[in-house]
């Protein structure tokens, strides 16, 4: 399976970012080749209109399964969503990344969007 | 003769006001009172009236067509909005991200991205007597007021053409949807109150009335609950004060039931007086 | 860190005030983010000192170049907002009135056409006399509120709870239903609803939780000025129920409010034996929820 991940940083010890659509990255865990690459989101510091939709697209063609966040996105962003095959996962603000995987395994998250 | 009734802050009293000067004006002759606040109108919660007429406010904003698109994705580089994304295959428009500014429609190569209708929001008419009033509703979601705004302001100008007095409630604060609702009148009422909030917002509010050359006064409410800087203020300004309109907790709770407080206050009937005075010198 | 937003439909409930009261009960532990940017008032209470500025931009303004204008007036014909016009020796761009949307830059034959980035505003880190940061940010008059400036205010706060290690991160909201309330709510961990016991105060406070709702956090309600009208008062308490939002102690209407900001002080501060109890209570409660 594929995850994504909203993050403040870019490995396993860094703190999941509560927001969607203005994260400052995006990580993908490949379980299969237990791989963990990341994404820089920051420019979308920039965008005034449509941070949501913009970071969405991002993620269109990475072929995720999954997507753990803490806050869960707007109504833009999740209309963009829901077009892909991925479950969204909510309310890991707080945990680091490696901490929100373990979560997502063992049920602890809640399923939302 | 169009007065726009403003205030930089919030909960200064700018319904309370434009719905009163409706009212009593309206007593003597037709008005015409439009709640601009299109987020968060109130205007209907003080007037009773029938629905005379409802419509749905449309704009047009692109909608993709598949067959003649070559996925060039030249379309989302031009929009200045984010509202185009190119997911894959498929060309996907956001509408409350569109400004309505025809450039994909009118660039694209390939005419894949025709304009069409989608709803913005509702326009609903209420008589009552000879009061006519115009209440603007965003629907949810929708993050720009502006468009609705002028919108209403267009069907006021072609369906109330003959009516001699227009009140404006407009929306708070000094952003673009105040600038659009009051740009178009003759003359502004700010309203705020003496405390440090109302000053700080007032002054926005002037700054911006001046920017945009249109003549104004101020009426101040609940004069007696803070200071008097907002006097000391508008006099080294040279900004005429209308009217001082006191706090009471008396009136607090008239306007908590949604009851018309210009009948059981005197201090409030004067400001209007002097409101309708005011502008008839300037017709 | 935990975040906590305080949002209310209308204007004029006591919002800020009840924001600063918090703000002084927990001044030790928290930092706190004014993301009311159009029309920002906290700062008169909290007087801060301006420690770090910078500026805010945001969007575009189309420029048309004189010397390289050759009148065709193929821009003021495609702009949908009546933004250009001919001016005596070349065409000429109405800032005002001129949205950004680019596409007079794109249709100019002769490339006169620019858009430079406008400065629409400045963002402030700053000390508050209570001793905590204070975030805050001012957007210039007649500018469009977005989520963006909103944005920076919370990056620029979030960062600043961690960088001093603190607790909890108190927002004031954005008022309304638009982008920036949505932006205020986007890393929080809990909202307080401020309302006032009026028909008004009902009625956008419906509004707003709305929206609220979309995100999944949970939320608590304030009703202001309570006594003013118990029936509403009462129809409020109902509508918390049905919507499982968790009913806070409700505040009678209290000069204490007004007073308070005409002094510069917060409510604590106005009348501590009265409103220190009430808000320290008032914070158990939403600790023990959070």
């Amino acid at each position: 399976m594929k995850i994504i991940f909203t993050s403040s940083g870019e490995s396993w010890d860094s703190v999941i970012d509560p927001r969607f659509g203005r994260t400052d990255f995006i990580l993908l865990y490949d379980e299969e080749n237990d791989k963990l690459s990341s994404i820089d989101n920051r420019d979308i510091m920039n965008v005034a209109h449509g941070a949501g939709p913009k970071t969405a697209e991002k993620i269109f063609g990475l072929g995720a399964d999954v997507l753990i966040t803490g806050n869960g996105p707007g109504g833009n962003a999740a209309s963009i969503l829901a077009k892909m095959p991925l479950k969204i996962y909510v309310r890991a603000g707080g945990m680091t990344i490696r901490q929100a995987y373990e979560a997502y395994k063992n049920n602890q998250l809640v399923q939302g969007a | 003769m169009r007065i726009a009734i403003a205030s930089g802050k919030g909960g200064t009293g700018k319904t309370t006001l434009a719905v009163n000067l409706a009212l009593y004006a309206a007593e003597e002759f037709p008005v015409l009172l439009m709640d601009l606040d299109v987020e968060e109108p109130n205007g209907g919660i003080f007037i009773k009236g029938s629905i005379h007429s409802k419509i749905t406010a449309y704009r047009n904003i692109p909608h993709w067509e598949q067959e003649p698109c070559t996925l060039c994705g030249k379309c989302t580089t031009w929009c200045a909005y984010n509202a185009l994304l190119k997911l894959g295959d498929t060309i996907l428009v956001m509408p409350n991200l569109c400004h309505s500014c025809y450039a994909c429609s009118e660039l694209c190569p390939e005419h894949a991205l025709p304009m069409q209708q989608e709803s913005l929001g509702t326009i609903i008419h209420i008589k009552n007597g000879s009061l006519n009033f115009v209440e603007s509703k965003l629907d949810i979601g929708l993050e720009q007021a502006s468009p609705l705004i002028s919108q209403s302001l267009e069907f006021a100008n072609k369906n109330f053409k003959d009516i001699k007095l227009q009140i404006l409630d407009s929306p708070p604060g000094t952003a673009c949807a105040m600038v659009s609702a009051v740009k178009t009148a003759d003359y502004v009422v700010l309203i705020s109150e003496p405390t440090p909030f109302g000053l700080h917002d007032l002054k926005l509010a002037v700054e911006t009335v001046r920017q945009l050359n249109l003549p104004f006064s101020v009426v101040i409410n609940r004069d007696g609950i803070g200071n008097n800087d907002i006097y000391k203020y508008l006099e080294q300004e040279g900004i005429e004060l209308l009217a001082k309109i006191p706090h009471s907790r008396e009136i607090a709770e008239i306007y908590s039931r949604g009851e018309i407080l210009y009948k059981k206050v005197p201090q409030l009937r004067a400001a209007l007086d002097r409101i309708l005075h005011k502008t008839k010198e300037r017709t | 860190m935990k975040e906590i937003v305080i949002i209310s439909g209308k204007g004029g409930t006591g919002k800020s005030s009840i924001c600063s009261a918090l703000a002084y009960i927990l001044k030790e532990q928290s930092v706190i983010a004014d993301c009311d940017v159009d029309a920002a008032d906290l700062h008169l209470i909290l007087q801060p000192q301006s420690s770090q500025t910078s500026e805010f931009v945001s969007g575009v303004k189309a420029v048309i170049d004189p010397d390289k204008c050759i009148s065709c007036g193929i821009c003021a014909n495609v702009c949908r907002f009546s933004a250009i016009s001919a001016g005596e020796k070349a065409y000429q761009v109405n800032l005002l009135d001129c949205e950004g949307c680019g596409y007079c830059y794109y249709v100019c034959p002769e490339g006169a056409i620019s858009l430079p980035e406008q400065k629409v505003g400045a963002c402030f880190i700053s000390q508050s006399r209570l001793g905590n940061t204070l975030v805050h940010a001012r957007l210039n008059i007649g500018a469009e509120n977005s989520g963006k400036l909103v944005s920076k205010v919370k990056s620029l706060a979030r960062q600043q709870t961690e960088m001093e290690h603190k607790d909890f991160l108190l927002v004031d909201g954005s008022p309304g239903i638009g982008c920036p309330v949505i932006a205020s709510l986007s890393s929080a961990n809990f909202v307080i609803l401020v309302t006032e016991a009026s028909k008004s105060g009902i009625s956008d406070l419906k509004r707003v939780w709305e929206l609220v709702k979309k995100f999944k956090i949970p939320g608590a309600c304030i009703i202001n000025k309570a006594d003013i009208n118990p029936d509403i008062c009462k129809q409020i308490s109902k509508y918390l129920k049905q919507e499982k939002i968790l009913a806070l102690q409700e505040i009678p209407y209290s000069d204490d409010f007004p007073k308070a900001i005409a002094m510069g002080r917060t409510l604590v501060e106005q009348n501590t034996t009265k409103w220190q109890p009430f808000f320290q209570q008032m914070w158990a409660t939403i600790k023990e929820t959070l």
